[in-house]
């Protein structure tokens, strides 16, 4: 995993409640066993007239100039919902969103976000509103500066403090850690609990 | 003592507190399917990690199968055929419990799990598929992730977690006839929000759930995340322990007496602390159905839409404008005798045999309306042996549906079949999502019982009067 690095950009508004990971990207668009090659699948019912022709919508905010450019997402409450799906994040990932600010994610979802280098950020919807008034008066010039090392998000003469995150969570991000990795280092502690719970479990093996 | 359920189990596998909160979790099974679970094995051989302990990790082909008779790896889904090869290949010469197409075990995960014993009480559990809260309703500490912590998991047998907050869900009241744990689990989440357990781990408790069979209770748990809880759990008791007893991969013999033992004491202490507790009473419960695009857009099947200056925040509003655009209804609308076009029964919520008995209760000496498509799709090769051992099959076909093999089929669109644009569909899935049955479907949850009810009618209606008495 790439290790996050302090993003400056610009924030798109797709300022809608309980958007699903069949939204974000739908079943179909599923087309590989991998990880990559996903983007093109990223909103696809939103962002194309047709998913087949691939014509796209240009009502829909991603597709219009500059938030096609977009790294940071802006959104309403229980963003990414539904689905355990990883590809809901490798399709945001690749497709350039680096950050995701909504009051509420789902649970799968936001560790999705974690192990894999994008950063999902808890904010009240208040915070959100005021943020989305500044970046839509002129979404190039008024970005969004987002630093994870300090918990910071500056925008306009605003800066929005110790926005939360699990210090784990911090560094695994910030660091690109495996987690793997990490724990194979522990190996010994898991093989000493294995062998008392498989004693008090033996059915288990 | 005063520890939750959840606690106990949490506690008995918490290898260590690495420290923020977090704790090295130890999982005890995992199970695969084709579609993430190929992709979490591909990526660990990329790497040369080993599966740690094979013999604790199942693997089934459910998810882009097709389901039509006679139905082979070729898939009707463009690539599909892809993800069941390479789920193949990845088990292939290792002591992976795997159910392939032709498995008497083959199914629906999390219809397979308690059917054969996979899942246990008081064990940790995942599988990359965010309806394995279902099997909570066993006791087990059970819950949905992504490929990567999958991936984790079948590396080093653990997860690194932060113990959730606790909520207790404890419902009371003796279900009218007719109702179901469905219509409980959309009541519940029409009157807290999708997102109203977000951070939680729920426990069901109170009379209603002790009264409810165990497959009821997997309905309920299965929508948990739909509620936005990481999992839902029931504590186990002499039914959990007489459904699971000669289960194929249920501890057999002494080694079933013991963890009976065990998972009887498996249970919340009295003061214990639940950082939430909802009390409902469902004596006066109707049939729930959906009227949106978020299973929280559920209403009594005797009630109507609400209407738009009823919703408080703009963000509903404007969602719910949507939602009734995306379905072509209107506010205010009632929503009993609207119209459908095809009815489906299946899907992890709602097709094991219990289900397949009630919906043909509904169907039985009758014939589904005319131009309505109705399929039935069974949850597991067990539960479709089952079902044409009683006779249940020739209920389903007499009627007018579709009689098919197991698998999870269109509760979601992956490519392959589905019911057209702008098809109204009664059906027994979890998720009403926009596009979630096909570009434009317009899907309306509900139990078996509805669908079945519905299915005759050619409108939505109430299964009362229509056998369930007798």
């Amino acid at each position: 995993m790439k290790p996050f690095k302090n993003i400056s950009g610009i924030a798109a508004p797709l300022m809608r409640i309980n958007i699903d990971t069949d939204t974000i990207i739908p079943s179909r668009e599923m087309k590989t066993v991998s990880k990559k090659g996903l983007a093109g699948g990223l909103f696809a019912d939103w962002r194309y007239i047709s998913t087949e022709s691939r014509e796209e919508n240009p009502d829909f905010i991603l597709n219009q100039f500059p938030y096609n450019q977009a790294k940071i997402l802006l959104s309403g409450s229980n963003f990414g919902c539904g689905s355990s799906r990883e590809h809901a994040v490798w399709a945001i990932n690749e497709w350039g969103i680096k950050v995701i600010i909504a009051p509420s994610f789902g649970s799968i979802f936001y560790n999705n976000c974690i192990k894999n280098g994008v950063l999902p950020i808890n904010l009240d919807e208040e915070k959100i509103a005021s943020i989305n008034n500044f970046v839509s008066i002129d979404p190039v010039k008024n970005k969004l500066h987002i630093n994870l090392n300090n918990r910071i998000i500056n925008y306009d003469k605003e800066t929005i403090e110790n926005f939360p995150i699990d210090e784990q969570d911090q560094e695994f991000l910030i660091n690109g850690l495996d987690q793997i990795d990490q724990t194979l280092k522990k190996i010994s502690l898991i093989n000493n609990f294995e062998e008392a719970h498989r004693g008090q479990n033996p059915w288990l093996k | 003592m005063n520890q939750t359920l959840f606690e106990k189990i949490w506690n008995q596998h918490s290898i260590k507190n690495l420290g923020d909160g977090n704790e090295l979790i130890y999982i005890d099974r995992i199970f695969l399917h084709e579609r993430t679970g190929s992709i979490a094995l591909k990526s660990l051989e990329e790497r040369n990690i080993d599966i740690r302990n094979p013999s604790q990790v199942f693997a089934t082909i459910d998810h882009i199968v097709d389901t039509f008779p006679g139905r082979g790896d070729t898939t009707l889904m463009p690539t599909g055929t892809d993800f069941i090869k390479s789920l193949r290949a990845s088990v292939e010469g290792s002591t992976i419990n795997f159910f392939d197409l032709n498995n008497p075990n083959q199914g629906i995960v999390h219809v397979v799990s308690p059917e054969q014993g996979i899942a246990l009480p008081g064990i940790t559990y995942i599988c990359p598929d965010s309806h394995t809260c279902s099997l909570g309703a066993l006791g087990t500490l059970a819950w949905g992730v992504g490929s990567t912590e999958c991936e984790h998991a079948l590396a080093t047998n653990t997860l690194i977690k932060k113990k959730p907050r606790l909520m207790k869900i404890n419902i009371e009241g003796e279900l009218p006839i007719g109702v179901t744990a469905k219509d409980i689990v959309l009541y519940l989440i029409s009157q807290f929000g999708s997102n109203g357990a977000a951070g939680y781990a729920v426990e069901f408790t109170g009379s209603t759930i002790n009264a409810l069979e165990i497959e009821a209770r997997l309905t309920l748990c299965n929508m948990a995340v739909e509620f936005g809880a990481i999992t839902g759990i029931i504590a186990p008791d002499q039914k959990t322990i007489d459904y699971l007893e000669g289960k194929q991969f249920s501890p057999k013999g002494d080694d079933f007496i013991t963890a009976s033992e065990q998972w009887r004491n498996l249970k919340s202490d009295p003061d214990a602390k639940f950082d939430k507790t909802i009390n409902l009473n469902c004596s006066d419960l109707s049939p729930y159905v959906t009227w949106g695009t978020s299973p929280q857009q559920a209403i009594s099947i005797n009630g109507s839409i609400p209407s738009l200056d009823q919703l408080k925040e703009s963000s509903e509003r404007e969602s719910m404008i949507r939602a009734l655009n995306y379905m072509g209804l209107s506010e205010g609308e009632k929503i009993k005798d609207k119209k459908i076009d095809a009815a489906f029964i299946g899907s992890c919520t709602n097709s094991r045999i219990s289900d397949l008995r009630a919906a043909a209760k509904v169907l039985k000496d009758k014939k589904i309306a005319q131009g309505v498509k109705a399929i039935c799709v069974p949850g597991s090769s067990q539960v479709k042996a089952q079902a044409e051992a009683e006779g249940l099959d020739k209920i389903f076909t007499s009627a007018g549906f579709e009689w098919r093999e197991s698998g999870c089929s269109m509760c979601f669109f992956a490519g392959g079949e589905s019911f057209g644009e702008k098809q109204r569909i009664i059906s027994t899935t979890n998720r009403n999502f926009e596009n979630r049955q096909g570009k434009s479907t317009r899907t309306h949850l509900a139990s078996p019982e509805t669908v079945a009810a519905s299915a005759i009618n050619g409108r939505i209606s109430e299964a009362k009067n229509l056998g369930l008495e007798s």
